[in-house]
């Protein structure tokens, strides 16, 4: 076990809310720390977006989701929040009480917090590989179906599928093929979104008839007990084919989950966090939930509201950090004090 | 008026009226027709609205563009017909219009 980080406050999710959650603590002397799943910042926006452009940040008549994430990750610098990405976040253990709370926050990958507040600023969940809905796939998950690679000498030695024709795909084909007995790349089209240098170095590996690409879609799997033995596919014209493999990698991209946090002892509505419009607390006094993950009367799902949120919340966790200061309204153009911490005072 | 027919993998179908400008995903979504999820809604980023459009009418509804064709790869039992239903615009020239909605969207 690693030692426990002690913090002020955990926020958990660093899309643009828990990103601009820092700011607005930071603006109060609140330290954080953040965790997310993605091995970067940015949530929805870096994710599912990040070359879209969004017309509705006030301000900003218009700016792409990576453009906005990366002016956030500047606008938060002066405050050195810490970041602990592709991790999950397990648990959140209360351990003092409603008026002084104190919590535990675990991640999967052991990372230990004590803290004060914790924000759970999650938006529609973690971000989860997507399944494809082949019947009976889940027999085969973890031991012959993977959808990431953790251990990559679990692979040696195997006759892997990979299914996809993104990154992930053409990534882990690479990787993987010097290990693997063979490796079968398929895709549904004999186009592929990847990078062109790693499309162009797999096609020589199919020419220089060290690997295989096949084009078509897994209709179904053949095996017993887990063990894979084939992949029924289907070509494109209609035709049926199998492939013999003993692992298979598919990579559709991610999807949002609401996982662990169903886990944590908060009330829960139609998988929201319901909360009050004042402070943004949620249940438990001490956790707070801003952005797409909480709900309340008249809650819009917007960027928007969740930065509105974030101001709100701040001003409660403070009072939970610092229970003996008085909090004074300040604006960051005249306040001198404000101007310091952002460093341009 | 313009008509949209939705056949779910079933063999259900369901008729609506279709707005002009609007897209065939948000014709789905607002006479509550099932089988249409459109999780990123609208913004072609989440292949949740996937439909197969009837034969007679893939070349009035024309190709899936180059981004479409990208996110398609994230949807599931992917047909010469497939389309996101999001990137389709409703126009005069498609009533009467069939689409069939898959068995799962992704
Ligand atoms: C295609 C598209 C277009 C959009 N356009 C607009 C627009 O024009 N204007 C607008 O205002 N909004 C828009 N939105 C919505 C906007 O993106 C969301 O409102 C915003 O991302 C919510 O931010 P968030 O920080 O609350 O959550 P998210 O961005 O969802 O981030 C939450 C993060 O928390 C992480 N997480 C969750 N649970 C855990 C856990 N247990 N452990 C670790 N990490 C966890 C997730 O991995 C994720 O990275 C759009 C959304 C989409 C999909
Ligand atoms: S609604 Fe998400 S891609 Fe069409």
């Amino acid at each position: 076990m690693t030692e426990t980080i002690e913090t002020d406050v955990v926020i958990i999710g660093a899309g643009p809310v828990g990103l601009f959650a820092v700011f607005e603590l930071g603006l109060l002397d609140i330290k954080a720390h953040l965790i997310d799943i993605l091995p970067k910042v940015g949530g929805q926006c870096a994710e599912l977006y990040p070359e879209k452009p969004i017309y509705d940040i006030p301000g900003f008549p218009i700016v792409t989701g990576m453009g906005l994430v990366d002016n956030l990750m500047k606008q938060i610098e002066p405050f050195g929040a810490t970041f602990h990405l592709s991790q999950m976040v397990t648990e959140v253990t209360p351990l003092g009480t409603p008026v002084a709370p104190r919590f535990r926050v675990v991640t999967d990958a052991g990372t230990t917090f004590e803290c004060k507040s914790v924000v759970v600023a999650a938006g529609g969940g973690s971000f989860q590989p997507k399944k494809p809905p082949i019947a009976g796939i889940e027999e085969f998950e973890e031991k012959s179906v993977f959808y990431a690679v953790r251990k990559m000498e679990a692979l040696r030695d195997r006759s892997i599928l990979i299914v996809g024709g993104g990154d992930s795909a053409l990534d882990w084909t690479l990787n993987l093929q010097p290990i693997a007995r063979r490796v079968t790349l398929m895709h549904r089209r004999d186009e592929f979104r990847a990078a062109p240098h790693s499309v162009e170095r797999m096609r020589k590996l199919v020419e220089k008839g060290e690997m295989d690409l096949r084009i078509g879609q897994v209709s179904g799997l053949r095996g017993a007990d887990g063990r894979m033995e084939a992949a029924l596919c289907k070509g494109n014209d209609g035709s049926v084919f199998e492939i013999a493999c003993d692992a298979m990698l598919p990579f559709f991209g991610l999807t949002m989950k609401l996982g662990p946090v169903a886990e944590w002892g908060l009330n829960l509505h139609e998988n929201l966090i319901p909360v009050d419009t004042e402070k943004f607390e949620t249940s438990t006094p001490g956790i707070f939930a801003i952005g797409d993950i909480n709900t309340y009367p008249g809650k819009l799902k917007l960027i928007l509201s969740g930065f509105h949120e974030a101001a709100l919340a701040a001003q409660k966790v403070h009072r939970y950090v610092y229970p003996e200061k008085k909090l004074l309204f300040q604006y960051t153009t005249s306040s001198t004090n404000l101007q310091k911490k952002l460093g341009v005072a | 008026m313009t008509k949209i027919t939705f056949v779910d993998f079933q063999g259900t179908s369901r008729t609506v009226e279709a707005e002009i400008g609007a897209t065939v995903m948000e014709t789905a979504v607002r006479n509550g027709v099932p089988g249409i999820e459109a999780e990123c809604g609208g913004a072609c980023a989440c292949a949740t609205c996937h439909v197969y459009v009837e034969e007679q009418w893939r070349s009035a509804v024309g190709e899936p563009a180059a981004m479409e064709e990208d996110m398609l790869d994230f949807a599931s039992d992917v047909r010469p017909n497939s389309r996101l239903s999001c990137q389709i615009k409703v126009k005069p020239e498609l009533d009467g219009l069939v689409v069939h909605t898959p068995e799962r969207q992704g």
